[in-house]
């Protein structure tokens, strides 16, 4: 990530160690991941030890310390939508993807990660693909969803195997 | 418009924009909440404008986007005012007959319109459909007029009345004193009472002290405190201002999870607004009374909804709770005294100092006052926000206004309070919504999270749920939460997996008592109310889980089969062709059969199967019968 960009969102925030957390989400959400040297930077400009950045990020479930995949999607467990059968949504996306809650693939095509409650729980089950929310989804719907993005990225790497 | 600089200038301002506001010109307003906005409000939108200009009617008619109405199962909604013509489920291609038939003719579009399931009528009007004839929408009931991000429409439903008042004509003393002749409890949870709340911040020693608004709303299921910031921000706003003048404070924070991107943005948009006015910053209004706001956004732990845990995370630090006392109305944010509320608490201060203490305590029952805003969620026909007075029974709440549970699936149970909460069963649906009466009951007030279950759902596997929620969330700081939630959560996993021994519920109760006597804050004392509460009304669940590796509702994946009855099958296939795990063997006209090893169980068959054959069956607490032999298979 460019270090210019972290100054600007480090000053945007007047530089405040108070605002860590709020910098931090800034970065996460500008970069989708916590890099190393975004952190170092951090530490830098806000005076702030390095074993403080690691407890927050750590301790928030929102911050990634490892690159995320191209297409984000994210299974609502919350109460709501667990009685409305998201156990079973969730295992068609870990079907489809191959990859598990927590996780991301190799290739970084896909990350997978449960939420509780995104506050949409009347339209439960919820999952959001690429930031656009789906409500109401059953398997086939969620497996089509994907099975879709999957086939787009597979038809990108077919044609650079080709081109190559 | 430059600021507003006394109660007298702004009272001119009202007055500029109300009469610049026929009240009979039609107004179309379209729900812009969260959910709605899932469900396509913003497409609805630009058809709105694009149709408006269309068919010449720029003049002639007002559209807005308002927050979240609350029937959100039935999103995106239209309702056009003055009338209250209620559309649902619009579409952006529904548009154009909205505009050509009832704005430009005044003819209904009947198949808009809500049909009640039951005897099949419509109803034209919003207050006429039943999911909100039967509530009180005092706090969310701006909610429907107002665009969240304009400030001229706050002060079209008499927003900045109360502040006007408090600045001008009471003391701080008047002000504590009117929130507590008005009973008024948190909704945040606890239910604490806010009068005496702001009376101990007050009077705490010290010339720095602080306003906090708790808008984290973790309970999972829940979505009230998101739809009133979304909706109605200048509220709360005002709300906080009020608190701060009553207690001494100019600096507020207010708290919201980043899972709400939307209720940030309208926020950050109605305090941009409110400075602009001068109705924030250096001596609002002229009464010498300076007050600024910070929005502070949270990361994603539940325990930061927890007071002493948010504001170590406003301080930028993780969010780990301190042991009380000292409360935070002593020793707060940064030291100071610190007095923080739920969004709903304090949404409830305009109308409160605006209608007086006499006219909020008259509504409710004897120990808990006003109304109070839930999410009916889960297995209930008409899912969304629902406001009730205080003192409404469960029962009408999810049959009246719910309109009970869909499909012809029995009601099992309700849970309120999230997961320091509890189930009750439907022998307990006359409890009313009453702080005192819901804890005796064994469940809670809580939040507002209100989620309906039926004979599908499991309560072992939902007390699992919830202490899986927790043992992810316990902070960790202290023991008997971090190793008594994880045990518990071991005992009831296996007993979900059918791997539980006698003994378990013995154990399970003495676990219970150890957390919930010795955690540090009230993550781990409430913990195991989601197990003692299901254990108390749903013991013989847990007792067929145990003894007979039965799962009675057929929920549980580890203790269940599915068998496909060779005396029903007719060999169509459908089961066949949805199967992801090629589990099962078929063929033209012959009986079909489950290969239980390959079987994942994700219940594709039996949803494949047509009703009129029903021959998938779920079995649980019996062994499989053996599969028919290869050659017994053909059909007729
Ligand atoms: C684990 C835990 C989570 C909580 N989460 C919330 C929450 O999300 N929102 C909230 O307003 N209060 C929450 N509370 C209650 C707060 O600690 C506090 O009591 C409340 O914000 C006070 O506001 P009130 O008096 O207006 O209810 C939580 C408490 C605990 C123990
Ligand atoms: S529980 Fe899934 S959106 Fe609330």
């Amino acid at each position: 990530m460019d270090i210019g960009k972290i100054d600007q969102i480090i000053d945007k925030h007047d530089g405040e160690a108070s605002s860590l957390i709020q910098i931090l989400l800034d970065i996460q959400s500008e970069n989708h991941w916590l890099p190393k040297e975004a952190l170092t930077r951090v530490g830098e400009k806000l005076e702030v030890p390095m074993s403080r950045i690691q407890h927050i990020t750590t301790f928030y479930k929102h911050f990634s310390l490892s690159p995320k995949g191209k297409h984000e999607v994210h299974v609502c467990v919350g109460t709501a939508c667990h009685v409305r059968g998201a156990e079973r949504i969730l295992d068609t996306v870990q079907e489809v993807t191959g990859v598990g809650a927590g996780e991301t693939d190799p290739d970084l095509n896909f990350s997978v990660e449960t939420v509780s409650c995104l506050g949409c729980c009347a339209l439960g089950p919820v999952i959001v693909v690429d930031g656009e929310i789906h409500g109401n989804v059953e398997q086939a719907e969620t497996a089509a969803v994907l099975t879709e993005l999957k086939q787009a990225e597979t038809d990108e790497v077919m044609q650079q195997c080709a081109c190559e | 418009m430059s600021r507003i600089k006394s109660p007298a200038e702004l009272e001119a301002f009202r007055k500029e924009i109300l009469a610049q506001r026929d009240p009979d010109k039609p107004c179309i307003t379209l729900c812009s909440g969260s959910a709605c906005n899932a469900t396509g409000s913003g497409k609805v939108a630009a058809a709105l404008e694009l149709e408006i200009e269309k068919q010449g009617v720029t003049t002639e008619v007002v559209s807005r986007r308002t927050g979240c109405h609350g029937f959100c199962e039935q999103g995106p909604i239209v309702v056009i005012y003055p009338q209250g013509i209620c559309y649902l489920k619009v579409q952006p291609e529904d548009i154009a007959e909205i505009i050509s038939e009832t704005i430009k003719k005044q003819k209904i579009v009947e198949r808009l319109l809500y049909v009640d399931p039951n005897s099949g009528e419509r109803a034209t009007l919003e207050e006429d459909i039943p999911f909100y004839k039967n509530q009180k929408r005092l706090v969310l009931g701006s909610n429907r007029k107002i665009d969240p991000r304009s400030l001229e429409d706050y002060l079209a439903v008499e927003g900045y009345q109360a502040l006007t008042k408090v600045l001008f004509e009471m003391t701080p003393e008047q002000v504590v004193g009117e929130v507590k002749d008005a009973k008024l409890r948190g909704r945040g949870g606890a239910g604490f009472p806010s009068g005496l709340k702001w009376d101990f911040a007050r009077k705490a020693p010290g010339d720095q002290k602080y306003v906090v608004v708790n808008c984290d709303e973790g309970d999972p299921g829940a979505y009230m405190d998101r739809s009133v910031m979304e909706g109605n921000p200048f509220a709360v706003l005002e709300g906080l201002m009020i608190g701060a003048y009553a207690i001494g404070a100019n600096e507020g924070y207010i708290y919201v999870r980043q899972e709400y991107p939307l209720a940030v943005a309208n926020l950050t948009v109605a305090i941009e607004k409110a400075e602009e006015y001068g109705l924030l910053g250096k001596d609002i209004l002229g009464s010498g009374f300076d007050f600024t706001i910070k929005v502070h956004r949270g990361a994603g732990a539940f325990i930061c909804g927890e007071e002493t845990s948010l504001l170590n995370s406003l301080e930028g630090k993780a969010g780990e709770p301190n042991a009380r006392p000292p409360f935070p109305a002593i020793r707060g944010l940064w030291t100071k005294p610190t007095n923080i509320n739920n969004v709903e608490t304090w949404a409830n201060i305009p109308m409160i100092i605006n209608k007086g203490a006499a006219f909020f305590s008259a509504i409710g029952t004897e120990s808990s006052k006003g109304t109070k805003i839930f999410s009916l969620v889960g297995k209930v026909n008409n899912t969304g926000l629902v406001e009730v007075p205080m003192g409404a029974s469960l029962r009408d709440i999810i049959f009246k206004i719910g309109g009970g549970v869909p499909g012809d699936k029995k009601f099992k149970a309700v849970q309120t309070g999230g997961p320091s909460g509890g189930c009750l069963p439907e022998g307990l649906l006359d409890t009313k919504v009453d702080f005192d009466e819901l804890s005796q009951a064994g469940a809670m007030m809580g939040s507002g999270g209100m989620i309906v279950m039926d004979e599908d759902t499991c309560l072992v596997d939902i007390a699992r749920y919830f202490l899986a929620f927790l043992s992810d969330e316990s902070c960790g700081k202290c023991t008997p939460c971090r190793e008594g939630i994880r045990q518990m959560l071991k005992i009831l996993t296996n007993m979900t997996k059918g791997l539980a021994k006698e003994g378990d519920i013995d154990l399970l109760f003495e676990l219970a008592e150890a957390t919930k006597g010795s955690s540090m804050c009230a993550l781990g004392k409430t913990a195991p109310n989601p197990v003692l509460s299901t254990l108390k009304h749903f013991r013989e669940e847990y007792e067929a889980h145990i003894n007979e590796k039965r799962c009675p509702s057929l929920s549980c994946k580890a203790l269940i089969d599915f068998y496909i009855d060779p005396e029903k099958c007719k060999g169509c296939g459908a089961c066949f062709r949805k199967c992801p795990a090629e589990a099962i063997e078929g063929g033209k006209k012959r009986i079909h059969v489950i290969v239980q090893d390959k079987c994942t169980k994700c219940g594709g068959c039996h949803e494949a199967c047509p009703a009129a054959f029903d021959a998938v069956n779920i079995l649980s607490g019996v062994p499989v019968p053996e599969a028919t032999p290869e050659e017994a298979r053909a059909i007729g």
